[in-house]
C-alpha cells in the first residue's frame, strides 16, 4: 500500500516539475535555472510543513505527499547538472550563486515551514 | 519576450525554402525538445501534440524513480541525529547517472525522443530529491548535531557535483573516442 502511495505521489510530482520548469524558463531570458529553483523551493516548503505536522498526519499522507509527491517534484540531479553546465560554459558566478541560493532557500524554506506548522499543531 | 508571431519570416513555418531555426545542439539549457522553439507558433502546436505522451512517460519514470529511492531509504534507514546515508547515496548516484545519460544522449548517439523525458526528467528526477535533503538538514539543526547538519549540507553538494563531473568525464572517455577515430 505504501509503495502504491509513493508511486502515485511521484506520478503527479514529476510531470508537475517538468511543466513548472517549462513555464518558468519560458518567462525569463537569463541563464539562471529559475525553473528548477522554483520546484525545489516549493517542494521544501511542502515537505517542511508535512514534517512540522509530524505525527498529526497519517503515515499514508506522508508516503503520498512527502516521499512520493515532494520527492519527485524536487530534484538533485537536474540541480547539479545545471550547475555543472553553468560552470562548463564558464559562468562561474552563476554556478556558485545557483548552489548558494538554492541550498539557502531550500533549507531556509524547510525550516520556516516546519517551525510555522509545528507551532500551530 | 518579443512576439515572434508578428515578425515576417517566422509566420509561415511550412515554407520549404525557409532556413531552419539556428539551434545549437550543444546548448543543453534549451527545453527538453531542442527542435521545438517556443517562440514560433507552429512549434508550440507541435509541442501540444506530443505533450501528453511526454508527460505520461515522465510520470511513469518519476513513479519508478521514487520507488527506487523509497527502496534505498528502507535499506539504509536514517536514525535521528545521524548522517542520512540513504538520501546522500541516492542523490550522489542520481547525479552520476544524469552525467552519464546527458553525454550519451547529446554527444555519443542519437536516441528516441522520449529517452530523456523518461530517464532524465522522469526516473532520475523522481529518484533524487532536494526536499528530503533540506528537511533532513533542518532535522540535524539541533543542539549536538549542528556540525553534522552543515557537514551533510556541504558533503551532498560536493558529492553531487563531483558525481556529475565523474559521469560526464567517464562517459566522454569511453563513448566519444570511437567516433573520433573515424574522422580524418
Amino acid at each position: 500500500m505504501t509503495l502504491l502511495l509513493v508511486f502515485a505521489g511521484a506520478v503527479l510530482g514529476a510531470p508537475l516539475r517538468y511543466l513548472t520548469d517549462r513555464a518558468v524558463q519560458a518567462r525569463h531570458e537569463t541563464e539562471f535555472p529559475w525553473g528548477t529553483f522554483t520546484v525545489n523551493l516549493v517542494g521544501c516548503l511542502i515537505l517542511g510543513s508535512l514534517a512540522g505536522a509530524g505525527s498529526a498526519l497519517p503515515s499514508a499522507v506522508l508516503a503520498f505527499a512527502g516521499t512520493g509527491f515532494c520527492g519527485a517534484l524536487t530534484t538533485y540531479s537536474t540541480f547539479s547538472y545545471e550547475t555543472f553546465r553553468l560552470a562548463e560554459r564558464k559562468a562561474y558566478l552563476a554556478a556558485v550563486m545557483n548552489v548558494v541560493v538554492s541550498v539557502a532557500a531550500g533549507v531556509g524554506g524547510a525550516l520556516f515551514a516546519y517551525t510555522t506548522v509545528h507551532s500551530l499543531v | 519576450m518579443p512576439d515572434a508571431d508578428h515578425q515576417p519570416g517566422l509566420t509561415d513555418q511550412r515554407d520549404p525554402v525557409a532556413p531552419p531555426d539556428p539551434i545549437d545542439p550543444q546548448d543543453l539549457t534549451e527545453p527538453i525538445d531542442p527542435d521545438v522553439d517556443l517562440r514560433v507558433r507552429s512549434h508550440r502546436g507541435e509541442l501540444r501534440q506530443g505533450q501528453a505522451l511526454v508527460l505520461a512517460v515522465i510520470a511513469l519514470g518519476g513513479g519508478l524513480g521514487a520507488l527506487a529511492r523509497y527502496g534505498l531509504a528502507a535499506a539504509l534507514p536514517t536514525l535521528p541525529g545521524r548522517f542520512p546515508w540513504g538520501t546522500f547515496l541516492t542523490n550522489a548516484a542520481g547525479c552520476f547517472l544524469i552525467g552519464v545519460l546527458m553525454v550519451v544522449l547529446t554527444e555519443v548517439r542519437s536516441a528516441h525522443r522520449l529517452t530523456r523525458p523518461f530517464l532524465g526528467v522522469g526516473f532520475l528526477g523522481g529518484f533524487t530529491t532536494f526536499s528530503t535533503y533540506a528537511v533532513e538538514t533542518r532535522g540535524l539543526l539541533q543542539p549536538g548535531s549542528v556540525p553534522l547538519a552543515f557537514g551533510y549540507l556541504g558533503a551532498t553538494v560536493v558529492a553531487a557535483l563531483l558525481a556529475v563531473l565523474a559521469g560526464v568525464a567517464l562517459t566522454r572517455a569511453v563513448g566519444v573516442r570511437p567516433e573520433r577515430t573515424v574522422r580524418p
